[in-house]
Order: C-alpha cells, then sequence, then structure tokens
C-alpha cells in the first residue's frame, strides 16, 4: 500500500516535470525541423532531422551578435567583480560605518526602473556617438548588476570567519595580502557564483539592448526579439536561433545549480 | 616612578592604536569608493536628468518647439488617463505572476523533497525554464505553444473538442502571467525547496509519533517553518518582476491590459519621441517605486538580518 502510493507519487512528479519541460523540448525539436515540419499540425515527434535552421542563423548574421553578447557579457561581469568584491569586503570585514546606509542605497538602485534612467542615458550616449557602442553597453550592464553584486559577494563574505582575518593582520598582512591571498581565496566559489549571475542577465538582457543598440553592437536578445516582425515560415530557424542563444545559460546553470540559488537569494538561502 | 613611566607608553598605544583604525577606516573607505562612484555616475546622474528632461518641451519630432514647460508635461501625464490602468496592469501581471509561480513552486518543492528515482535529473530539468532567455521564453511561447494556427496547446484544445483560441490577441494577460509564472516558478521552487531541507528531522519525525499525517504535519510544522522562505520568494519575485518589459514587448504589444508601467514608458519615449513628457513618466514611476521599495526593503532588512552579522 505504501509501495504504491510512493510509485504514484513519483509518477505524478515525473509527469509534472515533463511537463513544465515539455516547451523546452518544443523548441529544442523544432530547431532541427524544416520550416513545413515545425508548422505542422498536429506536431510531429518522430522527423528526419535536418540542420537547415542552423545553416540559416549565418545568413541571418546570427554568429556577429552572439559575439556582441559574449563581448558585453564578459566584459560586464569582469568591471563588477573588480569593483564589488572591494566594495563588499568594505561592507562586511572591514569597518566602515553607515553599512546599511550604503546597502540600503545599493539594492535602492535595483529597484528603479531602468525605463526612467534609458532616456537620459539614450540622449547622452548619442550626443557621445556611443549609440550601438558594445563597450558603451558593457557599462551599462555593469551599473544593472553591481548592486545586486555588492549584496551577493556580502553574503558571501560574511561567512569568512573573523579570527582568519585577525590573524592574519596580527601577522602584518597589509590590506591587499589580507585580501588577495587571505580571503579572496576562502571566497572563490562566491565569487565565481556572483560572476555565473551577472553573466547570465547580461546574457539575457533585452530592454537596453533593444534601445543601446541597432546594427554594429546588437545583442542576440534584440536579434531574437526581431523575428516577431517576421513574415511567412520562421518558427525553425527561430527555435535554432533560440536553442543556441539559450544554450550557454542553460549549461551553466545545469552544473551550478546550487551556487545560482544561493546567489540569488542573496544569501537568504544557504 | 613606574607609575609616572606607565601613563604616557598607555597614551602612546591608543594613540598609535587610534592612528591605525584611523588608516583601516581610510583603506575601507577607498575600497568602497569606486563602486560607489561608479553607480551613482551611471544611475543617479541620469535620473538627475530626467528629472530636468521633464519639465521641458521637448519632442524629437518637433524640434523647434523646444522650451521650458514646467509643471505642464506633469499635467498632460495626469490628464492622459494611461497612468493609472498601467499602475493596475504592473500590480496585477506582477501580483498573479507571483502567486501562482510561488504556489506551483510550494507544490514541486514538497514533491521533489522526496527521495525518488531520477530525483537530481527531475530539478535539473525543472530549473531550465528559469534559464531561458525572456526573450526567448516569449517567442518560444508566443510561436510554438500558443499560436491560433501552428500552437501545441491550441492542437491539444482542438483534440479535446473545443475551438481554438487565440492566446495573446484575446486573452493577454492570461498569455503574459503563463509565461512569467512558468519562469518563475523553478525560481520559487528552489528558494522553498531549501526551506524543506532545512527543515529538522526530528521536528517531523516527533510529528510523525504524534500520531499527525502529511495533512497536518504539513500545516501545522512545515508551513510555519517555511514562511521566512515565502516571504524571501515573493519578496525577490515581486523586485524581479516589477519591470517586467520583454514579454509584454513580445508578446502583447501592452495591448489588452498588459501596458506595465516599463512599456509605457518605453512607448511614449521611444515611439512617441515625447522627450519631456516621458520623462515626467519616468519621474513619476520612480517616486511610485520608491514608496513601493521603502515597505519592501524594511521587509528585505529584517529578512536578511543585515545588522547582525558582525
Amino acid at each position: 500500500m505504501r509501495a504504491t502510493k510512493s510509485v504514484l507519487i513519483t509518477t505524478l512528479t515525473w509527469i509534472l516535470v515533463l511537463l513544465f519541460f515539455f516547451p523546452i523540448a518544443v523548441m529544442f525539436l523544432n530547431a532541427f525541423k524544416t520550416e513545413n515540419a515545425a508548422a505542422s499540425v498536429p506536431p510531429s515527434f518522430l522527423f528526419e532531422p535536418t540542420l537547415d535552421g542552423f545553416r540559416q542563423l549565418g545568413e541571418r548574421g546570427m554568429w556577429g551578435y552572439l559575439q556582441n553578447s559574449i563581448i558585453s557579457s564578459v566584459t560586464s561581469t569582469a568591471l563588477v567583480i573588480v569593483l564589488a568584491v572591494p566594495a563588499a569586503y568594505a561592507l562586511s570585514i572591514r569597518p566602515v560605518r553607515k553599512v546599511q546606509d550604503t546597502l540600503f542605497y545599493f539594492i535602492s538602485t535595483r529597484f528603479m526602473p531602468l525605463a526612467a534612467a534609458i532616456l537620459p542615458m539614450y540622449i547622452i550616449l548619442k550626443k557621445l556617438e556611443l549609440l550601438d557602442n558594445i563597450w558603451a553597453l558593457s557599462l551599462v550592464y555593469t551599473a544593472m548588476n553591481l548592486a545586486i553584486a555588492v549584496w551577493m559577494m556580502r553574503s558571501f563574505l560574511a561567512e569568512v570567519p573573523i579570527g582568519v582575518v585577525e590573524a592574519a593582520r596580527i601577522d602584518g598582512a597589509g590590506f591587499r595580502t589580507e585580501l588577495l591571498r587571505v580571503v579572496l581565496p576562502l571566497v572563490l566559489p562566491g565569487v565565481a557564483a556572483v560572476a555565473l549571475i551577472c553573466f547570465i542577465f547580461s546574457w539575457n538582457e533585452y530592454f537596453m539592448a533593444l534601445l543601446l543598440t541597432a546594427s554594429d553592437a546588437r545583442t542576440t536578445p534584440p536579434f531574437l526579439g526581431s523575428f516577431v516582425d517576421g513574415r511567412g515560415q520562421f518558427l525553425a530557424v527561430l527555435s535554432a536561433a533560440s536553442s543556441v542563444a539559450v544554450l550557454p545559460v542553460i549549461a551553466a546553470g545545469w552544473i551550478a545549480q546550487k551556487q545560482l540559488v544561493r546567489g540569488l537569494a542573496m544569501g537568504a538561502v544557504k | 616612578m613606574s607609575t609616572s613611566v606607565a601613563p604616557p607608553r598607555a597614551a602612546v598605544k591608543s594613540n598609535s592604536l587610534a592612528r591605525e583604525r584611523r588608516r583601516e577606516r581610510l583603506i575601507a573607505r577607498a575600497i568602497l569608493l569606486p563602486a560607489l562612484v561608479f553607480s551613482l555616475v551611471m544611475t543617479q546622474i541620469p535620473f538627475l536628468v530626467t528629472i530636468v528632461f521633464s519639465t521641458l518641451q521637448w519632442n524629437l519630432l518637433k524640434p523647434k518647439d523646444f522650451g521650458f514647460a514646467g509643471f505642464d508635461n506633469y499635467v498632460s501625464v495626469f490628464q492622459s488617463g494611461d497612468l493609472l490602468p498601467s499602475i493596475i496592469a504592473t500590480g496585477l501581471i506582477t501580483t498573479l505572476s507571483v502567486l501562482f509561480s510561488v504556489g506551483l513552486g510550494l507544490v514541486f518543492a514538497v514533491l521533489l523533497d522526496r527521495k525518488f528515482v531520477g530525483r537530481s535529473v527531475a530539478r535539473t530539468l525543472l530549473i531550465t525554464p528559469f534559464l531561458i532567455m525572456p526573450a526567448a521564453a516569449a517567442l518560444l511561447w508566443k510561436y510554438s505553444l500558443l499560436d491560433t494556427n501552428i500552437g501545441v496547446i491550441n492542437w491539444a484544445v482542438s483534440a479535446l473538442g473545443f475551438s481554438p483560441v487565440s492566446w495573446s490577441t484575446d486573452h493577454p494577460m492570461m498569455s503574459v502571467v503563463i509565461v512569467l509564472a512558468w519562469q518563475y516558478t523553478p525560481f520559487m521552487t528552489l528558494i522553498l525547496l531549501a526551506g524543506l531541507q532545512s527543515q529538522g528531522a526530528d521536528v517531523l519525525e516527533a510529528a510523525a509519533v504524534d500520531g499527525a499525517g502529511f495533512a497536518k504535519t504539513f500545516r501545522w510544522v512545515t508551513l510555519p517553518h517555511l514562511r521566512h522562505y515565502i516571504e524571501i520568494a515573493v519578496l525577490l519575485g515581486s523586485i524581479m518582476l516589477l519591470q517586467i518589459f520583454d514579454p509584454i514587448a513580445i508578446l502583447t504589444k501592452g495591448t489588452g491590459g498588459t501596458k506595465t508601467l516599463a512599456y509605457l514608458l518605453y512607448e511614449r519615449a521611444f515611439i512617441g519621441l515625447n522627450v519631456g513628457e516621458a520623462a515626467a513618466y519616468g519621474v513619476i514611476v520612480v517616486l511610485l517605486t520608491i514608496v513601493v521599495a521603502t515597505v519592501a526593503l524594511r521587509t528585505l532588512f529584517s529578512v536578511f538580518k543585515v545588522g547582525g552579522d558582525r
């Protein structure tokens, strides 16, 4: 009786999980279909796979957009880490006054609707002739992620035993040694988690990329969005493009599930 | 003799200690400064510029009409009647999406808390919707699943004998909420699952010994324990969902009561090209957000217990 119940619940769990994953399976399957097969009703689950959809991506210039996505995500993530780690360090290990106020300030920038800052940003960048510039977009992404990175980093640093830091100080370690040699190795997994999350946020960002880039610096999300205005059949090629676009983040997320949750919950969940 | 020597020595020591402290504080400030300055320049200055813009008569289509407008832009914002529906749309979409994703997340968290065959594979598959690029997710739902002619869901609907539904035009709000709930459920599941797993086995055993079944244990033991985690889930979900733009732009373009504040601003500034009015919207939205954020941040600080750490 208990065994049957357990089997039933397991089956139910799997059905629900597969139902939830189903849309993504549809996307990956459609990527390997011909346009006609992708648009067929009822949907075909057995079909001869083709790489036509992927071949068309090059014609549509997707590799350039992917390259821009990589540049902006990697640059902004690196900058965020360089700025956020020392700042979080000051807010958690070094004594600064007004810790609460500073943290409050940082997180409040995250609440600020990007839409409210985008208009002057657009006009300033236009005046500086930096619209459609991938480095300018990278700086905007750095600003976007900095707040949340400081918060996440702070939660990881708060776990470093204060004794370790004090011991290093008594041994006469300067500030640089203290941070780079003593503390940083201890929180390296945390740094990795923060970097991963910032990378994901930048990689997936649509709104600012849509407005601040046009062609040279266009990233993948607005390229995908441009399919909305498409005519004729495009489901297979759209699915191929989406599959390529989401793959890096899915892979990274699958590998680093635990760190992802902790980082995203800003340390509130261990 | 010795007593007369001691005081200066102590004074020297405390003096150097004080100097050391001051140096420490200086370093701390110095390493905090780059991040602070960068963030101020990139987020606060644009906002100040927005305030200035909001007092200008400035339409990119009519460059000759440039001038000072005072509060005219604010007056036209309030007279246009677009603000309130947009606030309602934002509130409704956020609330419904959070509600559904937390509810479903709770179900999944309870199911995944058991040991079963392929549990880690199931968890991995389940978190995937959260990792999908939101623009890709919205497109996937719009064309592959919700499309009137070729969507899989409509195929299922007609297979069950009903007539197909044009989801994104006839039920725009529901379409947006479905996509968002689908994307955010994994996030909620993971937070709540962490909550369930932090629950002591002894407590559950004690409940079992006392003869409490699953329902009773869940209601009186697990749920109170989860409260803190549910708060975190709701709070973080709301922060992310309040600014939602991508599914609106892709699925509905703000039709049918789904014009959120983010989309309204975008429409005014980049389709209407009226800089002054769009800036006025921006200022009002920020003021509104400050009200909401102050309440949320209070909770955030109590949930994260910031001050008590060190």
